[in-house]
């Protein structure tokens, strides 16, 4: 009997991994989307949830109803692109920013940041206002970027819940604020609105990691929790872009738990707030 | 309640989950574990999301195994206890090798002891041991059932034992696993696995 049950569980584990690659074969022929590189083990698990969501008994059925119905891409869409942030996650990223970076920033004429993965803006804002803390805002451009629409449309209206504010705030004040979080967003009806005039500095776009290349040059990129999705072919090409966006001597952000250690481009970046996983861009030997 | 010999020899891996009492308990665990065993081990153990880890600070000095923190894309070495990092969810993946996901906490919890185990069995399947020790929520249970699904050993510490009792009782109600132990026969289990002669477990 236990040798059968063995042999039933490897049987369904191998028609899931075979679904599974039909899945996002037919996701990227059908749809343009990516996402043959990403890490198997979260989208494995981010599938499964999407499969009790829409009471799918397997991803062939999944498969067939995104196939015939584009509106159920997109449901699933939100599903593999799931990403939850704060405002001034990690504060000790941002006070080191404050710290280290903006001197440095603060030497250009004008400035271009690039948010890459931003999901649902927390991190743009949230650069945005520091900069206006720092006075830099004035002249600098943020490009947000994602590769999700409908996480771009709610990044791009920067209304938050008002429930999460009161953590936004802490972080913020972590973060060596020079002004309240208050001064940034109006509360109504149990929404925090950010202000238009933060919005004016940022260009929220559609980029895949995947499949698009460099469309600027800027002094820094800030790319948290993004890498971590991506297998190493797919993160060497994301950093290959960081690389080839950065100006000189340009700036990379990534999150406190990743690392370039292991990545192709190492030797693109040194160490420059290295508790913090900030790089900057190595000069050419 | 017993484990057949052929069974515990076959494992290579082991994963523990706790949280309320959990450093304690993983204190009597951990330091029996010897690197001629040649496991890999992998906690998680709940923790405030908002500071940095001492766990490895606090268990390396403990052990005989290397303690680490585990890092994303890292690959899986034996003889090593691998702490995931607070506020990320640690899974494992092919390879076999980690991989960190920001994702939303699940059962209140990131790291989730769920999300650990259901990614571990996939990988490691009647190669890996899953327990699941004191802890004051439902975290783990769902996972102890996929460690057991995929073939896997599932041992929950006897309630009685647990400083919080709520995770114990959760996985037993979702699964009966293969053992149900108090913390020095759980110690007991994991110091003969891997050696030529594993201890046949009576409970």
């Amino acid at each position: 009997v236990d040798a059968q049950i063995e042999t039933d569980y490897a049987l369904a584990s191998r028609k899931f991994e075979i679904e599974f690659q039909l899945l996002i074969e037919a996701v990227y022929q059908l749809y343009h989307y990516d996402f043959r590189d990403y890490a198997q083990a979260s989208l494995r698990r981010r599938l499964r949830i999407a499969m009790l969501r829409f009471r799918c008994e397997t991803l062939s059925q999944l498969q067939d109803r995104v196939m015939r119905e584009p509106q159920m891409f997109h449901a699933l869409l939100d599903h593999l692109t799931v990403q939850v942030s704060d405002m001034f996650r990690d504060p000790s990223y941002f006070r080191a920013l404050r710290e280290h970076v903006v001197p440095l920033l603060r030497t250009y004429p004008s400035l271009k940041v690039w948010v890459a993965g931003c999901s649902s803006g927390e991190e743009a804002y949230s650069l945005a206002i520091l900069l206006r803390e720092e006075g830099l805002l004035s002249r600098t451009l943020i490009y947000a970027t994602d590769i999700n629409p409908h996480t771009l449309q709610k990044a791009e209206s920067g209304i938050y819940s008002i429930d999460r504010v009161a953590g936004f705030t802490v972080n913020h004040r972590e973060s060596g604020a020079r002004s309240s979080l208050s001064d940034y967003y109006t509360a109504a009806y149990g929404r925090a609105i950010f202000d238009k005039s933060l919005r004016e500095h940022i260009v929220f776009s559609d980029h895949s990691l995947a499949t698009d290349s460099v469309f600027a040059e800027v002094q820094m990129v800030s790319c948290r929790n993004v890498l971590i999705y991506f297998n190493k072919a797919l993160q060497d090409r994301a950093v290959g872009l960081f690389r080839d966006s950065l100006c000189r001597q340009g700036f990379l952000g990534i999150g406190s738990k990743e690392s370039l250690r292991f990545s192709a481009q190492a030797a693109a970046f040194a160490d420059f707030v290295r508790q913090e996983k900030i790089y900057q861009k190595a000069e050419v030997a | 309640m017993t484990v057949e010999a052929d069974r515990l020899q076959k494992i290579k891996a082991v994963a523990i989950g706790a949280s309320a009492g959990g450093v304690q308990a993983l204190l009597e665990l951990l330091p029996v574990l010897r690197a001629e065993q040649r496991l890999a081990v992998f906690v998680v153990l709940h923790l405030p999301r908002d500071r940095p880890s001492l766990l490895v600070e606090v268990f390396a000095p403990k052990c005989i195994l290397k303690v680490r923190e585990a890092q994303d894309k890292e690959p899986v070495a034996d003889g090593t206890v691998f702490f995931a990092p607070p506020n990320y969810h640690l899974l494992l993946d092919a390879g076999p090798q980690f991989a960190l996901s920001a994702d939303d906490l699940v059962n209140h919890s990131r790291p989730s002891i769920d999300v650990l185990f259901e990614s571990a069995a996939d990988i490691y399947r009647e190669r890996l041991l899953g327990i699941i020790l004191t802890g004051a929520n439902e975290d783990g249970a769902a996972g102890l059932a996929a460690v057991h699904d995929a073939g896997g050993v599932t041992v929950v510490q006897e309630p009685l034992t647990a400083q919080s009792t709520q995770m114990v009782l959760s996985a037993l109600e979702l699964r009966t696993p293969d053992l149900v132990l108090p913390l020095a026969q759980i110690a007991e289990l994991l110091g003969g696995l891997g050696s030529d002669t594993p201890s046949r477990l009576t409970a």
